[in-house]
């Protein structure tokens, strides 16, 4: 009866949570190769390369972390709209913001 | 028997709340996008003025990129380690959950004692609060989300001699699970912090 107790528990864990131990290890791994590669930017001359590969890798960075490490990827989706409601806001004004200041085109 | 633990297993993540969702978790999570904003206006303010040196060094003369690269990575970490007690703590695994928040709170506690270095050696370069608007807003920006890790580490600490004293596990689940949430979002901005201040040149 104990046995059942705690395999249903670990099943409730695994369909909410979505991942395995190894799977978050993967994830990490996967932050650090990207964070190397950010890093390499700064000594490898990328050229006109080099803004928009550190964007996307900070984006996929950001992406990764919230989605499996904050589990929005498997969780409910009002999670999501109260967290992305807030980012979308920030990044529309303070970009408003800085373009007012004509910071994009210095 | 097993329908029971079926409840039990659900019951906190429902409790108070006639939506089916976990109150505590969406204002957990209405915080953290309230966070974006603050963050928001502390990084833009340094876009705007990271430029603006009229005396002291400038943002290339006093950053250490292999050092903060070392200091990010440790950061990054963390969240594994914040993620594995979140799991630890769901399986109702106490040892575990204590293992895994104090390895969090060494690593966070690492992070901030390389900001602390950073400070002393931009202090010491000639880079005060005041020397510039480079300055004033390169400190306010990183020391805000310094202070955010601090009180990160502080969580995790007393959670850990919560555990040490509780009789039932398993019973702080969806506590630890809101602390790695904030743990994580904390390292989510210093993903965009350590890009868009360090990486990025002026």
């Amino acid at each position: 009866m104990t046995m059942t107790e705690v395999n249903t528990g670990e099943t409730e864990h695994n369909t909410k949570h979505g991942m395995s131990t190894f799977g978050y290890v993967r994830i990490a791994i996967i932050l650090g190769i990207i964070t190397a590669l950010e890093v390499s930017t700064y000594y490898v001359n990328f050229g006109p390369l080099f803004l928009p590969a550190l964007l996307i890798m900070m984006i996929i960075k950001f992406i990764m972390v919230v989605s499996y490490f904050m589990h929005l990827k498997f969780d409910n989706r009002l999670y999501s709209m109260m967290f992305y409601a807030g980012l979308i806001l920030a990044v529309g004004v303070y970009m408003t913001a800085l373009a007012t200041f004509k910071f994009f085109l210095s | 028997m097993a329908e029971l633990a079926v409840n039990t297993g659900t019951s906190h993540e429902a409790a108070g709340s006639s939506s089916g969702i976990s109150n505590v978790k969406l204002g957990m999570w209405l915080f953290l996008g309230s966070e974006c904003l603050l963050f928001g206006g502390l990084i833009s303010t340094y876009m705007l003025y990271r430029g603006r040196v009229g005396q002291g060094p400038t943002p290339s003369q006093v950053f250490d990129i292999p050092f903060t690269s070392v200091s990010s990575f440790v950061l990054l970490m963390s969240s594994l380690s914040m993620v594995l007690a979140v799991s630890a703590a769901a399986k109702k695994d106490d040892r575990g959950t204590m293992l895994w928040l104090s390895v969090t709170a060494l690593l966070g506690a690492t992070f901030v004692g390389g900001q602390v270095y950073e400070f002393t050696a931009f202090s010491s370069e000639g880079l005060g609060f005041s020397t510039s608007l480079f300055g004033s807003s390169f400190y306010t920006l990183t020391g805000f989300h310094g202070v955010h890790v601090t009180v990160g580490i502080i969580m995790l600490m007393a959670m850990v001699g919560i555990l040490q004293r509780s009789e039932i596990p398993g019973d702080k689940a969806e506590t630890i699970e809101m602390i790695g949430l904030y743990w994580h979002f904390v390292d989510i901005v210093w993903i965009v912090i350590f890009t868009l201040i360090y990486l990025i040149p002026v």
